[in-house]
């Protein structure tokens, strides 16, 4: 059953078009990758979805109701859809725990200690027990990406949206954070995610959607899409990758 | 590789010829600078004293011991400057035989010598000719300006009175908090719904920017009980000033607050709304917070500001202490007791303006920190 159904979705910053008719379903437990070169637009669908950017055509649907245009419920939306950021964006004025909290208290209403037990019990998942009480500041890359995640988790949501993750980490960091979307992934959550892990991609995606310039070119299970690519735009950026030592 | 080839090529061509060793910049002339410097400014004290007891007959004996502290002071400075003489001397002859980082470090060290006595020899300057002045016309200035009876006989009055500017300052601060977060919020209202309130903030913020804080205090002073507009009207004149003051300074802190909010990255709010936080949890929690630490040193600044200006109220007639004094003034034609006032304002406004300077250069080690 699709989850997230994008249908001709467009989206222009002023003149410049980003997104140029875009067509894409994720079923529930599936996880999809999307790839393609920074500018490509991967970046913006996300935030489309999220309701962080509005449309400027076509529609959106989550769980089955429109999630795009006028009147759309965000808040209800945000709770369904969550979705971690490149930078991390963790609150730098909040310690771990209280930044997985807080949405908690805020949205469910759910009251502190509750939200905060939670909270540390979902960061001792992650491996973070110990660095519940530290700021972001005092966090590795690493450790706050997987705070971040934790906190998108907290509200419960149905699927996440991950926006290259891993882009601003260290390389020896990268992998403490792809091991917990492997997990999630394993755990049947549903996941849109874009990246440039494009050996991770292979190995978790059961699709993977290449995007240039705005335009899905070409969508595929991942050895077709890294075995036997149709496009020659698509072959043209998997060499550069492979040029590049990243594949 | 071709490329790569050809630039190594090209720095090569350029590196043929070894560079000329220069020698360093002579200390001798700064160093003897510095000792004529010194002996210059003895002297000047010497003049400055004797100068002095010929006004202040009976005075001799402390104006004497304060020459010699002066003149002792700038002697000791003798012990440098001949210091920079030597490693002048050490510079040339290092260099001569070839020795350069020798040389060049002597030198080095000479002229910082010198530098550092000619600074203080100035600085010793600039205080005997503060000194000339106060005592020039047979000691008119120093009466004028700082007559220790005048002094004494306005100094409780004065002070008390000031008092009521302290009240306008931080009953005005109060409410300019207040105030210039509502202007901020809604000069930065979100959307097609709030632009007309962005429009009012804006022109509010304009307007008041542009008015000087005395024409504004003027006008509120005197207009509003000539108004006669209920409750309004028949305040005291020390809430028109706070009035006043509010509205002017509202604007400069709204701005303030927009600039602090504005500076927070917009990942943050973004982060924040995707949890599920609505516009306002999302100031609340997030944003507000964060932006309240970095205002503080714009805002004590403004403050700093706003406390020197609780003086203008003097055009309304308040007995604030600028007024007082200005009747101590008038009564006995000097002004001592006006520098009172100046005395108190520098009393108060020195210690914020080091708070500031500390928050600031902490809020610079905690964005290196980060």
């Amino acid at each position: 059953m699709a989850f997230i159904e994008i249908d001709g979705v467009h989206k222009s910053y002023g003149q410049t078009p980003v997104l140029r008719g875009i067509d894409l379903t994720v079923a529930q437990h599936q996880v999809v990758t999307l790839i393609g070169a920074s500018g490509s637009g991967k970046s913006t669908l996300l935030r489309c979805i999220n309701g962080l950017e509005e449309i400027s055509g076509g529609e959106i649907r989550v769980g089955g109701d429109v999630a795009s245009g006028r009147g759309t419920d965000v808040d209800r939306l945000r709770r369904d859809v969550g979705m971690v950021f490149q930078h991390f964006n963790l609150f730098p004025h909040m310690s771990a725990v209280r930044n997985v909290a807080l949405a908690p208290m805020q949205v469910r209403g759910i009251p502190r200690a509750e939200a905060e037990e939670q909270a540390r019990a979902l960061l001792a998942r992650v491996g973070l027990a110990d660095k519940a009480d530290s700021m972001p500041d005092r966090l590795s890359g690493g450790q706050q990406q997987r705070v971040a995640i934790v906190r998108a988790l907290a509200t419960g949501p149905r699927a996440l949206l991950l926006d290259e993750i891993t882009s601003a980490l260290d390389p020896e960091l990268v992998a403490e954070v792809l091991a917990i979307v492997r997990e999630l992934a394993e755990g049947g959550m549903t996941m849109l995610l874009a990246t440039h892990e494009m050996g991770f991609a292979r190995e978790v995606s059961n699709k993977v959607c290449f995007l240039h310039q705005g335009v899905l070119l070409e969508e595929g299970p991942p050895e077709q899409i890294f075995g036997d690519p149709q496009q020659e735009r698509t072959r043209a950026f998997l060499r550069r990758i492979v040029e590049a030592g990243r594949l | 590789m071709t490329v790569s080839s050809d630039l190594l090529t090209v720095l090569k061509a350029e590196r043929t010829e070894p560079p000329k060793a220069t020698p360093p910049r002579p200390a001798l002339p700064l160093a003897a600078a510095a000792v004529a410097a010194v002996l210059v400014t003895v002297t000047l004290t010497a003049a400055t004293a004797q100068s002095v007891s010929k006004v202040l007959p009976g005075f001799g004996l402390p104006v004497a011991g304060g020459a010699v502290v002066v003149a002792v002071a700038v002697l000791t400075l003798l012990r440098p400057a001949l210091r920079a003489v030597r490693s002048g001397r050490a510079a040339a002859a290092a260099w001569s035989e070839d020795r350069r980082a020798d040389a060049r470090r002597a030198a080095s060290e000479g002229r910082e010598d010198a530098r550092t006595v000619l600074g203080w020899c100035l600085a010793a300057l600039v205080l005997l000719g503060a000194v000339w002045f106060l005592f020039a016309n047979d000691r008119a200035v120093q009466r004028t300006f700082l007559d220790g009876e005048v002094i004494g006989i306005s100094l409780r009055e004065t002070a008390s009175a000031f008092g009521t500017n302290l009240f306008i300052a931080v009953a005005a601060q109060i409410l300019i908090l207040v105030w210039g977060l509502a202007l901020a919020l809604a000069r930065m209202a979100p959307g097609r719904t709030g632009r007309p309130l962005r429009l009012l903030a804006t022109a509010y913020i304009d307007g008041f920017r542009a008015v000087p804080a005395i024409i504004v205090i003027y006008l509120i002073g005197f207009g509003l009980p000539l108004a006669e507009v209920p409750v309004l009207s028949s305040l005291s004149p020390v809430w028109f000033a706070i009035l006043a003051l509010t509205l002017t300074y509202g604007a400069y802190v709204a701005e303030v607050f927009r600039a602090g909010i504005e500076s927070i990255a917009p990942g943050q709010s973004a982060a924040a709304r995707s949890l599920g936080l609505s516009h306002s949890a999302t100031l609340r929690h997030v944003v507000l917070p964060q932006a309240t630490r970095r205002v503080v040193p714009p805002l004590l600044n403004d403050f700093i500001s706003l406390q020197k200006d609780t003086a203008l109220v003097n055009v309304i007639g308040t007995i604030d202490a600028f007024n007082q004094s200005k009747i101590f003034a008038s009564n006995h034609f000097n002004l001592s007791s006006v520098t009172v006032v100046a005395a108190l304002f520098i009393l108060i406004t020195i210690p914020q303006a080091r708070l500031v300077d500390r928050l600031v250069a902490r809020e610079q080690r905690r964005g290196k920190g980060a």
